[in-house]
């Protein structure tokens, strides 16, 4: 497996809700401008993982995290890190797309705004190229002050993506982007993903392994916790190392 | 903007249709230089059929790769199903097309150093119309043209014929004279090889049709 250049390094990574331990152990290289696929059954850990690359799961009482998640070189668990910095660097997609009550421009432009953004000449500039960047534009530009939430599933959820480009993170984290949305949102989704990797690093939780198929470079088979193989996606799905993992690909289990 | 840009699985299935074009035309290349060997009596075309081996075999394992990773990556279904399924059938035939032309290559490189000369019958006739047939196929693959593929498969039984003719003759000959027998052979062998690339090329006709319309016209069930 050929990891040519790493953005996110997770060493050594235990999660523990209370008692019960969510995370065991991780050790995980995510490349830069690539994707990267996380796959498994339900509660095997890999939402709980993706959140600890942006440090949602501070948001949880009872967590408790030990080892660290190198971004850039940098421990972002370390003490004195700004997390609100860090979130600005990691966007995140829900799988329930959650735009604001607001219109489409001021979706968009909320996080600029809130970074002390107020040129509108600028502001324009950033609503469009997000709204470009997230392949909605063409749909949209003709009626930006439209509430965000007067468009479809899929549209909600590619604005939600424009919304998560204006504040010009690095990194984006996708939790089950599309398991809310019909086949052909899906798919503009996907396809919209194969190209957003040109310019950011992607991590994205699937319970569908064929997206993950689709989409990905690079994937992580989580179970109960553990990661039981990572690897370029072209091997996992046609010669997996571990029984477990051609077990869970072939439908066999999970 | 998503909906004008071509999915990148249809990328690769049109990366994977220019591989099997440009390995049929090599293909093709190697059969008529083998075939122009014989009748120019030119063993240096022979050898470019041997070249050609190397490119053809090369062709045939990146294609072989390419198809598992799109079944295995992107599920492909219906026509797009189709295509894959015909592809692994059709690169086969075509790497076999290319051996086909490279024994053929051999034998005349033996017929030149044999010491008598026979006629060579209908087999530049023959030799004609198994070209057209493979160019034929190929044609229709690349145009998605199923009507031009059952014209190759009617020309099937006229290379049976003409296969069977120049056995015949050739046989007759090697009787009333000895000498000739070590010509005569390259030139029967060179016959078989013929018949052999007319038939993979009506493979490759019938993967066509499969492909355009989901019927599996193979061993005359199309005339059903």
């Amino acid at each position: 497996m050929r990891i040519q250049s790493t953005k996110i390094k997770a060493e050594n990574l235990n999660l523990f809700y209370g008692d019960k331990q969510a995370l065991r152990n991780i050790n995980l290289v995510i490349p830069a401008y690539k994707v990267t696929a996380l796959i498994g059954p339900s509660g095997c850990g890999k939402s709980t993982f993706i959140r600890t690359l942006n440090r949602m799961n501070d948001l949880i009482d009872n967590v408790r995290i030990e080892g660290s998640v190198v971004i850039d070189g940098t421990d972002i668990y370390k003490k004195g890190i700004d997390v609100v910095e860090l979130r600005k660097k990691i966007g995140m997609i829900f799988q329930k797309s959650n735009p604001f009550p607001k219109s489409i421009y001021d979706n968009v432009a909320y996080g600029p705004r809130i970074n002390g953004l107020r040129d509108k000449k600028v502001l324009d500039q950033i609503v469009e190229q997000s709204l470009r960047h997230a392949a909605i534009w063409d749909e949209v530009k003709d009626d930006l002050k439209k509430s965000g939430l007067a468009l479809s599933g899929g549209q909600q959820q590619r604005l939600c993506i424009a919304r998560a480009l204006a504040v010009q993170p690095e990194i984006l984290l996708m939790d089950e982007p599309a398991s809310a949305l019909d086949p052909i949102a899906t798919a503009k989704i996907e396809e919209l993903i194969y190209e957003l990797k040109k310019n950011y690093t992607i991590v994205i939780v699937t319970h569908n392994m064929q997206q993950a198929a689709r989409v990905s470079d690079f994937t992580a088979f989580f179970y109960l916790g553990e990661i039981i193989e990572y690897d370029e996606t072209k091997r996992i799905f046609t010669t997996p190392k571990e029984k477990r993992t051609e077990d869970y690909v072939t439908g066999r289990f999970g | 903007m998503v909906s004008n840009m071509q999915r990148h699985f249809e990328q690769e299935l049109d990366s994977l249709k220019t591989n099997l074009i440009k390995m049929g035309s090599i293909a093709e290349e190697s059969v008529r230089l083998s075939i122009k060997a014989l009748l120019n009596k030119d063993n240096s075309l022979a050898l470019r059929v041997i070249d050609n081996e190397e490119r053809i075999n090369s062709l045939e394992i990146e294609i072989d790769n390419a198809i598992v990773d799109i079944l295995a990556l992107q599920q492909p279904v219906a026509i797009d199903l189709r295509l894959i399924l015909a592809a692994q059938k059709i690169n086969n035939d075509l790497e076999r097309i290319g051996d086909h032309a490279v024994n053929i290559a051999e034998s005349v490189e033996s017929i030149l150093k044999a010491k008598e000369e026979l006629e060579l019958i209908s087999l530049p006739k023959m030799a004609e119309l198994a070209e057209k047939m493979l160019r034929n196929s190929l044609d229709s693959f690349i145009h998605n043209d199923p009507k031009l593929s059952m014209a190759v498969l009617k020309d099937d039984d006229t290379i049976d014929d003409l296969n069977r003719d120049v056995f015949r003759r050739v046989v007759d000959r090697m009787k009333d004279n000895q000498r000739t027998i070590e010509t005569g052979m390259g030139l029967i062998r060179i016959s078989r090889n013929l018949e052999r690339i007319a038939d993979l090329s009506t493979n490759i006709a019938e993967e066509v049709i499969f492909i355009a319309q989901a019927r599996i016209v193979k061993h005359g069930a199309g005339d059903k």
